[in-house]
């Protein structure tokens, strides 16, 4: 068979394949550097970023549960004036696309950051209404409707480059926040973040992490996250990023066969740190398995 | 250069009630690691994902062999403990920064598990002509190691029941001995290490400490096994290093262990 085509557009931006890693488990890919070769990569996503410097969470920020994770790292990054210091002149020498996760406790911190990011090296901003992890911002604008539109509206009018805005799944009906990001102006999607969960240390009869809960990622929650992906895909027109639990091809598959256009890998990478590679080699195996030529054929075909 | 690799179980063998010693055979990472440096171990079983970090205690270069030596402390840690030789396990490491050694009369003061990375660094200190003691506390008479280290360097023991050695806690016996040196490496609980900090800010002497924290990627991208810092640390703009990555070893003078 001829050459495959791994090709996605992400409202305008075109990728090289589907795979990027996930917000916050990959840093600004420095550390993966010597495991990952990012210029394979179809997208980098940063950590989040705010306008200053946060400190994050207590310790212990995370635990272990069955097949996946819980994390409260509650944000913690060096502020964007750093960031743009370092980490994006980092991200240029690499021939992939950038993404910048952007969080904040208020619009106007949202739009502080986003307005920053104007004249710099990033292709696409991801806005993280669903952190679980901390109090002010974050979740805070992703589980109500009217919150979502209105967070989504006023970031768009600053925003030099197309935003993708990240869904929680700790609401009711995600098609609901899915309709009201479109309706705001969003041009990309991406979910799901992580589901609020706690564990308890039965020996110390205390909770497992600092922050009492957590957001649980990890293989376990992939199921959840194929739905969602799914229910969002048949509600809305634009392209989604879909994650959560994915590990190889096969899983990326369900998420792109779901109806996602691109794929992030998260947790995987704590146990295998060429896991965003072997996705993209395994959505390639697929391909030819399935004498599919061009990727984009095979987006939300399961109906 | 850190790696992810299978490495194969030589040996393995019990020296405590819940004390275990495995050495592993690697390609790259033995060839690699120094003192203080730690090395991420994965479970078989897919529901633990997350690595277990465990110290290296000894390094074998020639043969690429390394050994942790570690307590079952959970389901991870005792799925390791059934490992028989010629097993695979799969490493991620080398990993942190390991002890800065000195050419200078060093004093290694350790308390229970954190007792493993000593043997190593004891090791590397003596080949450089420095003059090494060694202080390490248990809970009772079960003194792993000890009978290793004294290879090495002049040991002394407290243990808690005082069935061995001082009575009490490591503090207790560098007191019954008056002991002093030019630099401190420690290792081990939390409150031993304030104590440690104190005793090394009072002699005025340099004291490295290595800590411990729960870890997701082991690399530094995570940021999940954070130390609070006194000043502003570089990369992180905020009061908080990385311990898998700017440690586990830090100045002590440089973090808050309040
Ligand atoms: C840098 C470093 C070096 C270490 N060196 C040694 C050593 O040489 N020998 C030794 O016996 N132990 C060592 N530990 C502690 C060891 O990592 C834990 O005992 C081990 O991870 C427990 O795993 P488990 O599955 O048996 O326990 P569980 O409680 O079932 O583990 C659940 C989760 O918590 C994590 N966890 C539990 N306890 C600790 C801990 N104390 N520190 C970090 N993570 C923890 C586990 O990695 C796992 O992700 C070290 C820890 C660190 C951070
Ligand atoms: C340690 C950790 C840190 C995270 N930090 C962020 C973050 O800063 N911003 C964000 O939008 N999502 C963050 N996430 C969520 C992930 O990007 C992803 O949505 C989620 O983990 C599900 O994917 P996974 O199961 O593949 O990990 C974080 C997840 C983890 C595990
Ligand atoms: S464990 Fe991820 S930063 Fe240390």
């Amino acid at each position: 068979m001829s050459e495959l085509n791994t090709t996605v557009n992400l409202a305008g931006v075109e990728l090289k394949n589907p795979v990027m890693e996930a917000s916050g488990t990959f840093g600004s890919g420095m550390e993966y550097q010597e495991f990952v070769d990012l210029n394979k990569l179809g997208a980098v996503v940063t950590k989040g970023v705010a306008n200053v410097p946060w400190p994050g969470n207590p310790t212990p920020r995370i635990a272990e549960v069955y097949g996946g994770m819980l994390n409260a790292i509650g944000l913690q990054n060096p502020g964007i004036d750093v960031f743009c210091k370092r980490d994006l002149p980092f991200l240029q020498q690499f021939d992939t696309k950038v993404v910048v996760n952007v969080c904040g406790r208020t619009t106007e911190d949202y739009v502080e950051v986003v307005e920053r990011l104007a004249d710099q090296p990033v292709d696409l901003l991801e806005i993280n209404i669903s952190c679980p992890n901390v109090k002010e911002g974050g979740i805070a604008f992703g589980q109500d409707p009217k919150a979502v539109e209105a967070i989504t509206a006023a970031v768009k009018k600053h925003a030099k480059q197309p935003i993708i805005m990240k869904l929680s799944p700790n609401v009711t009906d995600i098609t609901e926040m899915a309709r009201a990001a479109e309706a705001g102006g969003a041009d990309i999607l991406s979910l799901i973040n992580t589901i609020t969960g706690m564990k308890i240390d039965i020996e110390r009869q205390t909770f497992a992490i600092a922050n009492k809960t957590g957001g649980m990622s990890g293989p376990a929650v992939k199921p959840v996250a194929v739905r969602m992906v799914y229910q969002v895909a048949n509600a809305v027109k634009i392209p989604i990023i879909g994650m959560g639990g994915i590990r190889n091809g096969e899983d990326a598959m369900e998420f792109i066969l779901a109806g996602a256009t691109a794929v992030s890998v998260g947790t995987a990478n704590f146990f295998n740190p060429r896991a965003t590679l072997e996705c993209i080699q395994g959505i390639e195996d697929y391909m030819r398995r399935h004498q599919v030529k061009d990727v984009k054929e095979l987006i939300g075909i399961v109906k | 250069m850190k790696v992810q690799e299978t490495g194969i179980v030589v040996s393995q063998k019990k020296l405590a009630d819940g004390i275990y010693s495995l050495w592993v055979k690697t390609e790259q990472i033995a060839k690699e690691a120094k003192a203080g440096q730690f090395v991420s171990l994965y479970c078989k079983d897919a529901q633990r994902l997350l690595p277990r970090p465990i110290s290296i205690c000894e390094i074998n270069r020639e043969e690429g062999t390394m050994r942790f030596v570690y307590r079952v402390a959970g389901k991870g840690t005792e799925e390791f403990s059934g490992y028989r030789t010629g097993d695979a396990i799969t490493l991620l490491g080398p990993l942190g920064n390991g002890f800065e050694k000195r050419e200078k009369s060093g004093m290694l003061i350790a308390g229970g598990i954190g007792i493993p990375p000593m043997l190593q660094l004891a090791k590397e200190l003596k080949e450089t002509g420095a003059e090494v003691t060694a202080v390490v506390g248990y809970r009772d008479s079960h003194t792993f190691l000890a009978d290793e280290l004294k290879k090495v360097a002049k040991v002394y023991i407290a243990t808690e029941d005082g069935s061995v050695g001082s009575r009490g806690n490591v503090m207790n016996a560098i007191a019954d001995h008056s002991l002093s040196a030019e630099v401190i490496y420690a290792c081990g609980p939390k409150l031993m290490l304030r104590a440690i900090k104190e005793f090394g800010e009072k002699e005025g002497v340099e004291t490295q400490i290595s800590l411990e924290e729960k870890m997701a990627c082991g690399i530094g991208a995570c940021l999940a096994c954070v130390c609070k810092t006194v000043e502003i640390d570089d990369h992180s703009q905020v009061h908080n290093a990385r311990i898998c990555k700017d440690g586990p070893v830090f100045e002590a003078g440089k973090v808050d262990l309040s």
